[in-house]
């Protein structure tokens, strides 16, 4: 199993879970099982062309996906999976 | 005797003097530094007061905004008295107590595409403590113009990110910006919102003293700046996690500053316009509807926790769920809807327009906000 980390401004949808456990074995997988878990997590992470939006990177431990394999980047047991999105501060209108 | 330091400055500054990796070398380039604060809020108030501690020899503020009760939370450069006053002029002014020995430069203006590269460019390093994304594009792309580091940090609710950007590497050229990280901004609607906001008071607290960690090494070139890496701190669940971040090959070269606003998609002209023409309802006008005994149906957007600080009654739907909300809404009396400020209320009043084909809707102007200033002084603020 590895783990999958939720941030801040996305835990409204995984009903405030901040780490989840998955089985996934390449990082598509993974997106793919948590959005089907969580539907409403899909318009925040994947775009409209089906790619990752761009105000939010997704890491295999240290490494940004991007420089890796992308989405078809290997997930192997014990590793973590964090989204991380950008934040500019805590106001509202 | 040092004839750069006066004996109080040997003094001051004697616990950086005696650590041999810093000694009065490192103290000498602060002194010789100038760094620029953008923003004087929470994350500026521990990067303020440590750059000013430390010795750091000008210092220039960077605010347009004014004191509220709401900022004393976590903005601890400020006290009950300022209410009301400029952040930037009253940060100096405090600070100025502290370390009569750093220079102020006040800059009590907003910081835009027409006034940056002329601030920005008499800096060594800058430190961006500002709370919004058009301003956070627009110091970056600033710093890389100029060919200057951008010290950043930013804050949500329990979690904070630390990096050091377009930094000057040891081969020369300049290390990841925030674009790299992040190409784009969450577009509008997408979280965090406009609805959700909020920042647990420690929080700026440490990650604005990292951020005055970073700055500090930077200037003295003491330690292993973390540039090209981005630092994740999650109070809640007390997770830290340091990544690395990499220049991406996607992103596009910065050669001018451009609109950020529209850049961010917050200056939606068709939505403005959208908003506009929406039918509004004043305070004053509610207040007599409220004082006649006038059948109207009234209808709060905001979320169940923003109703326990201030409310003026109503059924609570969130925006959110306005929708499914629709069948409940009267179409024979006036239907008043509001929010904290009115924005989110007018776009409640567009969908259900839209798509239920209402005409009874009415957007109050201004949201409790003007409700709270301007008819019931007992509502509080937020």
């Amino acid at each position: 199993m590895s783990k999958i980390i939720i941030p801040t401004p996305l835990r409204k949808f995984t009903n405030n879970q901040t780490t989840l456990e998955t089985s996934a074995d390449t990082v598509l997988e993974v997106i793919r099982e948590l959005t089907i878990k969580y539907p409403d997590l899909k318009n925040q992470i994947i775009d409209k062309q089906g790619g990752i939006r761009k105000y939010i990177r997704i890491y295999l431990d240290d490494t940004d996906i991007k420089t890796l394999d992308q989405e078809k980047t290997e997930v192997s047991a014990g590793s973590v999976v964090s989204i991380i999105p950008a934040i500019a501060g805590g106001n509202i209108t | 005797m040092d004839s750069q330091f006066s004996k109080a400055e040997l003094e001051r500054y004697s616990r950086h003097l005696i650590i041999p990796e810093f000694n009065i070398e490192g103290q000498r380039k602060l002194k010789e530094s100038k760094v620029l604060v953008v923003g004087a809020g929470g994350l500026g108030s521990p990067l303020l007061f440590y750059l000013t501690a430390a010795g750091a020899g000008t210092i220039g503020i960077v605010d347009f905004d004014t004191i509220e009760e709401s900022n004393l939370q976590r903005q601890v450069l400020f006290t009950v008295d300022d209410i009301g006053k400029s952040k930037a002029k009253t940060a100096a002014q405090r600070l100025k107590r502290l370390n009569p020995h750093v220079e102020f430069r006040v800059y009590d203006t907003q910081l835009t595409s027409d006034n940056a590269l002329e601030i920005i460019r008499d800096y060594d390093v800058i430190a961006d403590g500002t709370d919004n994304f058009p301003t956070r594009y627009l110091v970056n792309d600033a710093c890389v113009i100029l060919g200057k580091t951008n010290v950043y940090a930013s804050i949500f609710r329990f979690e904070g990110q630390v990096s050091v950007f377009n930094h000057l590497m040891p081969d020369g050229s300049r290390g990841p910006n925030y674009r790299d990280l992040f190409p784009e901004p969450p577009p509008p609607g997408l979280v965090p919102s406009c609805a959700e906001g909020g920042v647990l008071g420690v929080l700026p607290g440490i990650i604005g003293s990292l951020q005055a960690n970073e700055v500090i090494k930077i200037i003295t070139g003491v330690g292993e700046p973390l540039a090209g890496r981005l630092f994740l701190f999650d109070a809640f669940s007390f997770e830290t996690r340091t990544v690395k971040v990499a220049k991406d090959p996607d992103t596009k070269e910065i050669t001018k500053l451009i609109d950020y606003i529209e850049f961010c998609g917050l200056n939606n002209s068709s939505q403005k316009t959208e908003e506009n023409m929406v039918k509004e309802i004043t305070v004053q006008e509610l207040a007599s509807l409220k004082e006649n005994g006038s059948d109207y149906q009234l209808i709060d957007v905001r979320e169940p926790y923003e109703r326990k600080i201030a409310s003026i009654e109503g059924e609570l739907v969130p925006l959110a769920q306005i929708m499914s909300f629709a069948d409940n809404i009267a179409r024979d009396k006036k239907v008043i809807i509001y929010c904290r400020s009115g924005s989110r209320s007018a776009q409640a009043v567009i969908q259900l327009e839209k798509q239920n084909g209402f005409d009874n809707l009415y957007n109050l102007k201004g949201g409790i906000l003007a409700w709270a200033k301007e008819i019931d002084p007992t509502v509080a603020k937020y």
